[in-house]
């Protein structure tokens, strides 16, 4: 591919989202968020349930309307456009599926109701469904019904008729939300093939931060309707930008401390404050496998081990650490051997956050 | 059709017997139909044939009848489409839009199931009688409502108005507007999306609905009765000539009427099976019941 081309387009803004606000009788589900997509990329807007994200992407659809704000895609207004003019795929949670129609009909529905003029042949039409059942990989299939279809299978139908109009944008909501563990992590590997292949902006909502994290090229983090971090997987993840976006995108062990100059403290332990760290009284955030086990004579969060648990490869160690337990998660043939049931460790947290008490 | 078992479209249902209870049941159940269901069904077509086949045959022969049966005909022919057309949109708005008041408007569905129908009769002659309040301008503009066909229409009209919406309320509700969003999503226009997403949908459980209000629409006796003012050959439905007949101790002709209406039920009721047996999973009532 050449390189300049790759760059230019990549560089272009697809959807710009300006302020939206949305309320539902005294509740207010969007309170003025602003984002912005690039062309051909893939963003995951991720949160909580009640969090304004499902929201969000009903507006960029067209199915609701939002009280204040602007959305443009390629520069055009695309409030201006009712929902069947802005060529938009949606996929949905419990997939919406046509059920009295076969999954070939299903496919072709975008096409055949299309004004006569614009309207491609029956042959046509029976080509371009052909080509997405092979994109999806359900030859075969095109004369089952969604009710014959597992939930895989009927969610794989869906993206293929949401990409039969040749959607500008690809808009799907919670769309491995019911299957269970193993279809959803295969289907994501899928999706995100699938997207690099069909070169379309896609808008993805999820509540599940795996998935976000492992699909997106950035995510967008909301809550109770507000956008808290934008970024791409590794930006949130390293450095998430308030305590929420800490707790949500992993599991997370939390200490009182104090920032003083460029020091920290955490009880006992004293270390070099993070970049931008808040001066004063602040709460230190750690994950739980981002630590290392200390000499007992050097730096560290002085700890009794209380139970060590390993399940597979992982080992769980359950430690007390200023009156408080914490769960920490190491490798099986990485622990060191000084900890045991009972022991006293010193335990060095990587990649502490810190963040102004609150 | 390629059979394949629908996610919870049938489970295996589990009896359980509760020891001398179930024969008592069973016993009792069995008695109830065939005392308060299948006796009187016997005795409508016995009294109709009391004096022979001849007699009956007069009977459904005589003008009177035949006036009858025709209005009968042509009233549910007007009111069961208008409340097909009604149901259907009143179920839309109340399942696929959000709005205040909605609550008020499933009660005011609900109203004439319980409501009396001599009251759903009583509105009318209220409205349009001679003493009514549009009483004295339909005069002066010679429009006739009550005593006439226009009532009968309006008063069947409110009495089966609710068969067609309750029908589908609970179906609409269950299957929820996400089809219809990726239908306009899809770059389908409203009508569209209405004829070849919505309907098709909901179209056995409106077939079930309209079956049930036309069986009403053509038994219904308070209502009319009201309006009908009892006109021999004019505005006797068939519910209210078997009536006029009975009074008049003409029991062949009351019963060979009667037996009209029952087989008219009978088709109904085969009918209604039909749909419950092969379109179950499409109708709410029938897992209501």
């Amino acid at each position: 591919m050449n390189f300049r081309r790759a760059e230019s387009t990549d560089e272009r803004l697809a959807l710009e989202i300006k302020g939206v606000s949305k309320q539902y009788g005294r509740f207010p589900a969007l309170k003025d968020v602003s984002l912005q997509a690039k062309d051909k990329e893939f963003l995951a807007l991720l949160g909580p349930s009640g969090s304004g994200k499902t929201t969000l992407l009903r507006v960029l659809a067209g199915l609701e309307e939002p009280d204040a704000g602007e959305v443009r895609f390629g520069g055009e207004d695309f409030l201006a456009l009712p929902v069947r003019l802005r060529k938009v795929g949606m996929v949905f949670q419990h997939y919406a599926l046509f059920r009295h129609m076969t999954v070939a009909q299903n496919i072709a529905f975008g096409l055949t109701v299309r004004r006569r003029s614009e309207k491609p042949s029956k042959s046509e039409i029976g080509d371009r469904v052909a080509d997405l059942l092979s994109l999806v990989q359900l030859e075969g299939l095109e004369k089952r019904f969604p009710s014959q279809l597992s939930g895989g299978q009927r969610q794989r139908v869906a993206l293929a008729r949401a990409l039969a109009i040749e959607p500008k944008m690809l808009l799907l909501d919670e769309p491995f939300g019911a299957l269970d563990a193993q279809v959803r992590r295969e289907l994501r590997r899928w999706l995100r093939e699938l997207h690099d292949k069909a070169g379309v902006t896609t808008v993805f909502v999820t509540h599940d931060q795996e998935e976000a994290l492992d699909l997106a090229d950035r995510v967008a983090i909301l809550k109770d309707g507000q956008l808290i971090q934008l970024g791409t997987p590794n930006e949130v993840y390293e450095h998430p930008a308030t305590p929420f976006v800490f707790d949500f995108l992993g599991a997370a062990c939390r200490m009182p401390g104090v920032v003083d100059g460029s020091r920290l403290l955490v009880a006992d332990w004293e270390s070099e404050a993070p970049k931008g760290a808040p001066q004063g009284p602040v709460d230190v955030f750690f994950r739980p496998d981002e630590v290392a086990f200390a000499p007992l004579d050097g730096a560290g969060l002085a700890a009794e081990v209380r139970g060590v648990t390993q399940r597979g490869p992982d080992v769980r160690i359950d430690c007390l650490i200023e009156g408080q337990t914490v769960e920490l998660q190491a490798h099986g043939p990485t622990l060191p051997p000084g900890v045991a049931t009972g022991l006293p460790v010193r335990i060095k947290p990587l990649r502490p956050q810190v963040y102004a008490a609150g | 059709m390629i059979d394949a078992v629908a996610p919870g479209a049938s489970r295996p249902l589990f009896r359980i017997v509760l020891p001398g209870i179930a024969p008592l049941m069973l016993l009792a159940s069995a008695a109830a139909m065939a005392g308060l269901i299948l006796l009187p069904l016997g005795v409508v077509f016995q009294e109709a044939l009391a004096k022979g086949l001849m007699p009956y045959l007069a009977a459904l022969k005589e003008t009177d009848a035949i006036a009858a049966v025709k209005l009968t005909l042509l009233v549910a022919a007007i009111s069961v489409p208008l409340n097909a057309v009604f149901g259907v949109a009143a179920a839309w708005t109340i399942t696929k839009f959000e709005f205040r008041g909605k609550s008020v408007l499933l009660t005011l569905i609900d109203l004439p199931f319980s409501i009396s129908p001599v009251v759903s009769g009583l509105v009318w002659v209220l409205l349009f009688g001679a003493q009514g309040i549009f009483g004295t301008w339909l005069i002066d503009h010679d429009v006739k409502i009550i005593f006439a066909t226009p009532g009968l229409v309006l008063a069947t009209i409110l009495v089966t108005f609710p068969f067609v919406a309750r029908e589908l309320i609970p179906l609409m509700q269950e299957q929820g507007s996400d089809e219809e969003a990726a239908a306009l999503t899809l770059g389908a226009s409203g009508f569209t999306t209405f004829w070849r997403v919505t309907l098709p949908n909901i179209k056995w459980a409106l077939l079930y609905g309209v079956l049930l209000c036309n069986a009403r629409a053509m038994g219904e006796f308070g209502a009319v009765s009201v309006v009908s003012g009892h006109i021999r050959g004019l505005t006797n439905t068939l519910p209210l000539h078997v009536e006029v007949l009975y009074n008049d101790y003409d029991s062949v002709g009351a019963f060979a009427a009667a037996s009209i209406l029952a087989g008219l039920g009978i088709i109904t009721l085969v009918l209604k099976t039909v749909l419950e047996w092969r379109h179950s999973g499409e109708l709410s009532a029938s897992r209501k019941h």
